[in-house]
């Protein structure tokens, strides 16, 4: 069967949007699939409801979530056909996509693929980070998004990077007893990242804006401490108390409840499963696909843009949304390579400048070397209940590879498809036979990447053939 | 100069059977992968240990190997996982159920008496919350399943501590025979030994070419689902007369689904895709024989390449071309079984020259002048 759509693309976020808004003015058929309920994507999370039902909640989430509304009402007026709720479990390398709604499951044939399924936070493991009460950053600031949800008990922050700090803020002003900041960040990483700030500062205001975050906080009266490793979240229910090492010491706190975040890595779960050419990027110890720069991975009609192709954050998103679109009407016979230049023109120059910044941030905010490699008794994989030390035992048996250790120890057979410890096993093996992450490779990701019931399989439709 | 006496082309569970067969009898072997141990078919495995439903040829052997199943923790020193926890193959039909009772007559009339009938009542005490429809059908109780890829590295690690040596990507290209010699030409160097193995799965057709003996066979990707983990509920792994289905509990809860059928094949990559409309019927035949299983997630889809022959049943034995070289590859899709007992026959025939198993079924040379070229797989 011919394809149903032009393009589709996947992701509601700053860069599928924008690139949605696009691709629909050259009258590409356009179709965006999105898993949540509405549009906006991780940092505009229920925009449209915030705005419309609870602005009172606007001044909490800050100026930043504010310019989302904008985005979000050019894509509703725009004449791509959208469909929320409507997650992608799969992409094959003929661009066919496996799509589950409320309806069932259906394939989709489309002529141009693009992903922009943003970012994941880097899971950070610690003894007791399974605990109830320890939960992600990004998700408890996606519970206060979407449903107004606040903690109601001392919070401990813990990590590192600029989203740890917007979190705590955020929930500072709406009135959340935070009782600190435990920041891995060390003094080294500030004389590792002082030859970038030049060009951070030419990016726009990313450094401004850090630091009137941190003035924020400090306004809080919210102590930081830094340079904290040996972090743990101890009680036998629930947490009760973190204890971490600084300063040469040991600490203990009590804690209700406990945020974790690390900074966020591309979500390439999709690009890895058809698969895509991948790369390690050293500075941030994370995969990301190969891309030129329009976006294109080295398979034909698969394109990426935002952050599931390398963190660049929410502006730079926006126009790399706009970029993939002028060159998917290009690919689709709507422009010239010469047209593609001009118009792509404006967005590439604004786009490159926001990525000016990256070098900087990535070096000051590494993951921390407890995140990289964790003690023998932490668990890596939460859904099979793996520790660090059955991943080592089994790369001592001949499991020499992430696949390799999947098969033996079942690490990253679960239903998160690896999600939560695909990044600390490929640096765990890496680490035991000296070797470079990049040599370590990953795990083979398999459908379905989203859930799917035996019921919903055996009632595919499939309007490809 | 020789590097081993016996060089093993192929790192899968078969390869690594005979190297643990050989090297277990002061027998220096060198195995040559060209990715890693169990890269292919032994991990992507179900891993049914099924004697129920062989072909007559493949009976004795799977006869034999259920021997040595069932001590092969202690003789390898590992634990594979296995559990005897039965085959069941459900009829739905009265002709299903004819065929069933053809089926046992066909074993008992060769001497075997491992497969029995059963009537709808057993089934179900066997199969709970199996669909009304099912009649009856055959079960073995003493099959079971292991873990494909721990007995494949329990293999490795067996030859090994016998002195074996594994070396993994090492690609065989090219191999020559000179003067009581084979030369391996690989993408690391050249290897030598005297005698030569070819466990090479699906790509052991081109290996049997590099050595003179051409032979049909065509690589295919079989298909599995696996789903998120479920209390224990079902003890024997179930297959049907009617339908390709082959259905188990794994040790950790999770249910694999398999049943051959069949992906699509990228033979440079060596990688596979997969054909949706397969894994739809799959999941069908799982829900309607049990409809329980339709609310339950699919947790992993994935394909394995296996080496299949134009009779379905592999190449077993002494090649026609040269001496001293033997074959074990094309399994078909059920050589996992059959992995203890062909590594030991192999180790027999390099030592002993003949085999107490009958093996004429299997040999090299049986499509020879049939004009069968059987390549259809290779694209769906
Ligand atoms: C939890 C979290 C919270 C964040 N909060 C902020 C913040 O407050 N401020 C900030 O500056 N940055 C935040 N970020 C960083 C954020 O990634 C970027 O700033 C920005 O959102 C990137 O835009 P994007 O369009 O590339 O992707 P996203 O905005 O992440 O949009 C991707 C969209 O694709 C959907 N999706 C992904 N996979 C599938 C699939 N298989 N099927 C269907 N839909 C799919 C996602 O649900 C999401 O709606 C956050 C990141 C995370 C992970
Ligand atoms: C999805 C699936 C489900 C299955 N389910 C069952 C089951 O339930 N019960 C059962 O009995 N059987 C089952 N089988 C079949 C069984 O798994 C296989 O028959 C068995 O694993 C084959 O082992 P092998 O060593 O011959 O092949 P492989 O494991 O494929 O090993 C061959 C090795 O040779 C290497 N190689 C190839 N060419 C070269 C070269 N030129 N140089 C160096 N190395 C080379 C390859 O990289 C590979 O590692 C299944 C197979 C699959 C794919």
């Amino acid at each position: 069967m011919s394809p149903q759509y032009d393009l589709a693309i996947v992701g509601g976020g700053p860069a599928g949007m924008a690139a949605a808004v696009r691709a629909a003015a050259f009258g590409l058929h356009t179709v965006l699939f999105d898993e949540q309920p509405a549009p906006g994507g991780q940092i505009y999370r229920a925009i449209e409801a915030v705005a419309g039902g609870r602005p009172q909640d606007l001044p909490i989430l800050g100026p930043e979530y504010r310019r989302g509304i904008a985005l979000v009402e050019a894509f509703r007026k725009c004449d791509a056909t959208y469909c929320p709720g409507t997650s992608v479990w799969q992409l094959t390398r003929e661009l066919e996509l496996g799509i589950v709604d409320a309806g069932g499951a259906r394939m989709v044939h489309a002529r141009h693929v693009l992903l922009a399924t943003g970012a994941l936070e880097r899971p950070v493991p610690f003894p007791g980070w399974t605990l109830p009460g320890v939960m992600t950053a990004g998700a408890a600031q996606g519970l206060l998004k979407a449903s107004g949800m606040l903690p109601d008990v001392p919070v401990v922050f813990y990590g590192g990077g600029p989203l740890l700090y917007q979190f705590a803020w955020q929930l500072a002003q709406a009135g959340v007893p935070v009782a600190a900041i435990l920041d891995t960040g060390r003094r080294a990483n500030y004389v590792a990242a002082a030859p970038y700030l030049p060009a951070a500062l030419a990016a726009g205001d990313y450094v401004a804006k850090g630091l009137r975050l941190l003035n924020g906080i400090r306004r809080h009266r919210i102590p930081i401490m830094r340079g904290v490793s040996d972090f743990q979240a101890l009680g036998n229910d629930r947490v009760r108390e973190v204890a971490y090492r600084q300063g040469g010491t040991t600490h203990h706190m009590a804690a209700g409840l406990v945020l974790v975040h690390a900074g966020v890595v591309a979500n390439c779960q999709l690009t890895q499963s058809v698969p895509c050419r991948h790369e390690w990027y050293g500075p941030q110890r994370a995969w990301r696909p190969v891309t030129d720069p329009w976006g294109n991975t080295d398979l034909a009609g698969i394109q990426v843009a935002g952050d599931c192709g390398g963190i660049g954050g929410a502006d730079a998103a926006v126009h790399a949304g706009r970029i993939a679109a002028f060159e998917a009407a290009r690919r689709l016979g709507r422009l010239s390579g010469d047209q593609r230049d001009t118009l792509a023109h404006p967005d590439r120059l604004a786009w490159r400048r926001h990525l000016l910044a990256r070098p900087f941030l990535d070096a000051l905010y590494p993951p921390s070397p407890g995140t990289l490699a964790p003690d023998d008794a932490t668990l890596i994989c939460r859904c099979e209940e793996v520790t660090a030390g059955a991943i080592r035992a089994a790369v001592r048996l001949g499991g020499t590879g992430p696949n390799q250790v999947k098969s033996y120890t079942r690490a990253g057979m679960g239903p998160c498809q690896g999600r939560e410890c695909g990044l600390t096993v490929t640096e765990i093996i890496a680490a035991e036979r000296g070797l470079a992450p990049e040599a370590v490779g990953t795990y083979r990701i398999r459908p379905p990447i989203k859930p799917l019931t035996v019921g919903q399989m055996a009632g595919l439709d499939d309007a490809t053939r | 100069m020789s590097d081993a006496d016996v060089i093993i082309v192929g790192g899968g569970l078969h390869g690594c059977s005979a190297a643990y067969n050989l090297a277990s009898r002061r027998v220096k072997v060198l195995v040559l992968e060209k990715h890693v141990v169990g890269r292919h078919a032994s991990s992507a495995s179900a891993g049914g240990v099924r004697r129920l439903g062989r072909h007559p040829a493949e009976i004795p052997l799977a006869m034999a190997s259920i021997e040595l199943w069932h001590r092969l923790n202690e003789l390898l020193g590992a634990d594979t996982e296995f559990h005897a926890s039965g085959q069941v193959r459900v009829a739905e039909t009265p002709d299903e159920l004819d065929a069933c009772e053809a089926r046992v007559a066909l074993t008992r009339s060769l001497g075997y008496d491992h497969e029995i009938l059963i009537d709808k009542g057993e089934l179900v005490r066997l199969v709970p919350g199996i669909a009304a429809t099912a009649q009856g059908g055959i079960y073995v109780r003493e099959d079971g399943h292991a873990f494909p890829y721990k007995t494949t590295l329990a293999f490795r690690n067996a030859a090994e501590r016998h002195g074996a040596i594994v070396r993994e990507g090492v690609a065989v290209l090219a191999i020559e025979r000179a003067t009581h010699t084979w030369r391996v030409l690989t993408d690391r160097g050249r290897f030598e030994a005297p005698v030569l193995v070819n466990a090479a799965g699906a790509w052991g057709g081109e290996v049997a070419a590099m050595i003179g003996d051409p032979v049909p066979t065509s690589p295919v990707a079989l298909m599995m689902m696996v789903t998120a983990r479920m209390s224990r509920w079902l003890g024997p792994t179930v297959g049907s007369m009617g339908r390709k289905l082959s259905f188990k509990q794994s040790e950790s809860g999770t249910m694999v689904i398999g049943g051959g059928y069949r992906g699509t094949v990228h033979p440079e990559s060596e990688l596979t895709s997969l054909d949706f409309a397969g894994l739809r019927a799959s999941a069908r035949t799982v829900s309607e024989l049990f409809p329980h299983m339709r609310h339950v997630d699919i947790v992993r889809c994935w394909a394995g390449i296996e080496g299949f022959t134009p009779d379905d049943i592999p190449y077993i034995g002494p090649s026609k071309a040269a001496p001293d070289a033997y074959h074990s590859f094309a399994f078909c899709g059920h050589g996992f079984q059959l992995g203890p007992v062909v590594g030991a026959i192999t180790a027999e025939l390099i030592l002993n020259g003949r085999s107490n198993l009958p093996i004429e079924a299997f040999r090299i040379d049986r499509f020879e002048g049939t004009g069968a070229a059987y390549r259809g797989d290779i694209s769906r």
